[in-house]
């Protein structure tokens, strides 16, 4: 392979918008898994999970619409609904009951959770893979930089910066989310004040599923839906929310944009190897800062 | 020393389970045999993940990342190259221990949680690592059908091997737990801030328990190795890691050989509702929910508060 030839201008460009269009959906999942580690301080083991059912149930409300516009649309709203659904059952009726013991045991119970899940989605939607379309507008792809750019990956990227800022609206101009803020930092006086820690918990924990559940239903239309999805979602979380520094929304950003990129690039440098570029960011960054390129909410 | 630390009255019962084990072989049928050597096996991975987070009190989100360190080490070596076999087996344990001290290194600087964090990205590198490197590794497929010296290569014998290595085991941890340096770190686990004010050096402290824990996890790598004669990257995937806490939990955290006993009663849950249901993992998370509502110190735990209790009234009684 002649060198010249991959790094041409075009080639790095969309190669770029497409590490930017897989960050943002990173992001949007990682800012949940983020959200409620700042606030609970638990990783959220199940959050992969709930991403999957997000990607199962855009499936099932889609193809209920046969693929039409509306379908696309009722799904990229309900099924981000499911799952914040699902989050808020298993959150008030068990582990709200478990805030006051130690870390370990809501670590355990998000694990639970994780392995309830995963079964109970092989029971509704069986093993075989599934995938839907996305609608026509969004279907094949426009010339930027010379070269065919997918359209979903257009519109991901104006999805991706719509929701960081209605995040960051959230957290900043909304009460609930500035007690939210005020509980990562110091839940003692949050409740000394005289405010209810456990459904300030709750609520962080049902948004944070509600963006998996959302990552889930944007990525339903170009990836395979299959069961096994969930697990390399947690991992690339886990990694991303450790280099962006834990409980940090922008953290999560910086770090999903360094994993979408570097794997990115890595496809046109050694495509054989592609996946382990992102790591070897990763292993760097850690090792040049083992709490996180920013700072940490704890 | 060890007659402080080895009772005659506990002594009998251990030794006796010992005789059983060695005898059961050749009266059960080889699927029992291989079962109780998993459990062997399980057990010992769960102890030495016990060490750390039972008695230590720190979040070893990860410890399979050992394990699998163990157990590629071993396979490497009786793969790839003509050294005996050994040299794997020493070297196998020492890899985890290499890589525990690589990775406890970075993490016994952070906050609890952190460490946690750290710890499962680490380790999930790791998990890459072995599932993406071909040529080396074998990738998602894993390394099967390892050669073995003839001694090791039946099953029966590979029991036999580790149910001793299993026993040496045992009692180094245990002699470890009842050490001024096990005693350090439970104290450590029960407040940090008041050891270090003691002149205790917490981080050294805990790094040495993740490097011995990581050490015993390898063990267990190596005779997982020895049992089933193949290794795959689930051996280093998270959601094992997970496991073995769960194992830990069931048997009970705060008890010596409890974890020994969750394993058991995992693998065993595992293999007989497994040929019933393939809803294996449903089941696994009601009881983790079970145990962590209604159970949290764990089977053993509950046991020797049930007969603590008993003790306490009976001697009210007496008054």
């Amino acid at each position: 392979m002649d060198i010249g030839q991959v790094f041409t201008f075009s080639a790095l460009g969309s190669q770029f918008l497409v590490g930017l269009s897989r960050a943002m959906i990173l992001f949007i999942v990682c800012s949940g898994m983020s959200f409620v580690l700042g606030v609970l301080r638990v990783p959220n083991v199940a959050h992969g999970s709930l991403y999957m059912i997000g990607a199962f149930a855009a499936f099932s409300i889609a193809s209920l619409f046969g693929g039409s516009s509306t379908g696309f649309w009722l799904a990229l709203i309900f099924a981000p609904l499911v799952v914040a659904l699902v989050s808020l059952i298993a959150e008030r009726a068990l582990f709200c009951h478990l805030y006051e013991r130690e870390h370990l045991m809501l670590l355990l119970f998000t694990f639970a959770l994780m392995l309830i899940l995963d079964d109970l989605v092989k029971l509704t939607w069986g093993a075989e893979y599934k995938s839907f379309m996305a609608p026509p507008f969004l279907r094949g792809s426009i010339p930027i930089f010379g070269s065919p750019f997918p359209r979903y990956n257009l519109f991901l990227l104006i999805i991706g910066p719509l929701v960081a800022i209605i995040l960051w609206l959230f957290t900043n101009k909304t009460k609930i989310g500035k007690i939210s803020r005020a509980a990562a930092v110091d839940r003692e006086m949050v409740g000394a004040v005289g405010i209810n820690v456990s459904w300030v918990f709750g609520a962080a924990f049902v948004i944070g599923c509600y963006l998996a559940g959302l990552g889930g239903a944007l990525v339903a239309p170009i990836v395979s839906i299959t069961l096994g999805m969930d697990q390399t979602i947690i991992i690339e979380a886990f990694l991303i929310v450790t280099i962006g520094g834990l409980g940090n929304m922008w953290g999560a950003l910086v770090g999903s944009l360094i994993f979408g990129l570097t794997q990115a690039f890595g496809v046109l440098f050694w495509p054989q190897f592609a996946i382990v570029f992102p790591y070897v960011a990763v292993v760097i960054i850690l090792i040049w800062k083992p709490t996180g390129m920013l700072k940490s909410v704890w | 020393m060890f007659r402080n630390i080895f009772h005659l009255k506990s002594f009998v019962p251990i030794v006796g389970v010992f005789i059983v084990l060695l005898i059961l072989p050749p009266i059960i049928p080889r699927f029992y045999t291989y079962i109780i050597a998993l459990m062997f096996v399980t057990g010992l991975l769960a102890m030495s993940l016990n060490m750390v987070v039972g008695h230590g009190g720190m979040f070893q989100f990860h410890h399979c990342a050992f394990y699998g360190v163990g157990a590629y080490t071993f396979a490497l070596i009786l793969t790839k190259t003509t050294l005996p076999m050994w040299v794997g087996f020493v070297a196998g344990p020492i890899a985890a221990g290499f890589v525990g001290l690589l990775i406890g290194w970075f993490c016994v600087r952070l906050s609890r949680l952190y460490f946690g964090m750290l710890q499962i990205s680490l380790g999930s590198l790791i998990w890459a690592i072995a599932f993406r490197w071909y040529s080396l590794t074998g990738g998602d497929d894993g390394i099967h059908g390892i050669p073995m010296p003839s001694i090791l290569s039946s099953l029966n014998c590979s029991y036999y091997f580790i149910l001793i290595v299993l026993a040496i085991c045992l009692v180094g941890i245990y002699l470890i737990f009842k050490s001024p340096f096990g005693t350090t770190l439970q104290a450590i686990r029960d407040n940090p801030q008041r050891c270090e004010a003691v002149g205790v050096n917490v981080r050294r402290h805990q790094l040495v328990a993740i490097v011995i824990a990581s050490f015993f996890a390898g063990v267990a790598g190596v005779l997982f190795v020895v049992l089933e004669k193949s290794v795959f990257p689930d051996l280093l995937f998270w959601v094992l890691s997970l496991e073995i806490l769960i194992m830990c939990l069931l048997g009970g955290w705060f008890t010596f050989l409890g974890p020994m006993l969750g394993a058991a009663i995992t693998v065993a849950l595992r293999t007989f509702v497994g040929i019933y249901t393939e809803y294996w993992t449903l089941i696994l998370g009601v009881i983790l929910i079970l145990l962590i509502f209604f159970l949290p110190e764990g089977v053993l735990g509950y046991f020797i508060d049930k007969f603590k209790e008993r003790g306490i009234n009976a001697m009210q009684e007496e008054k």
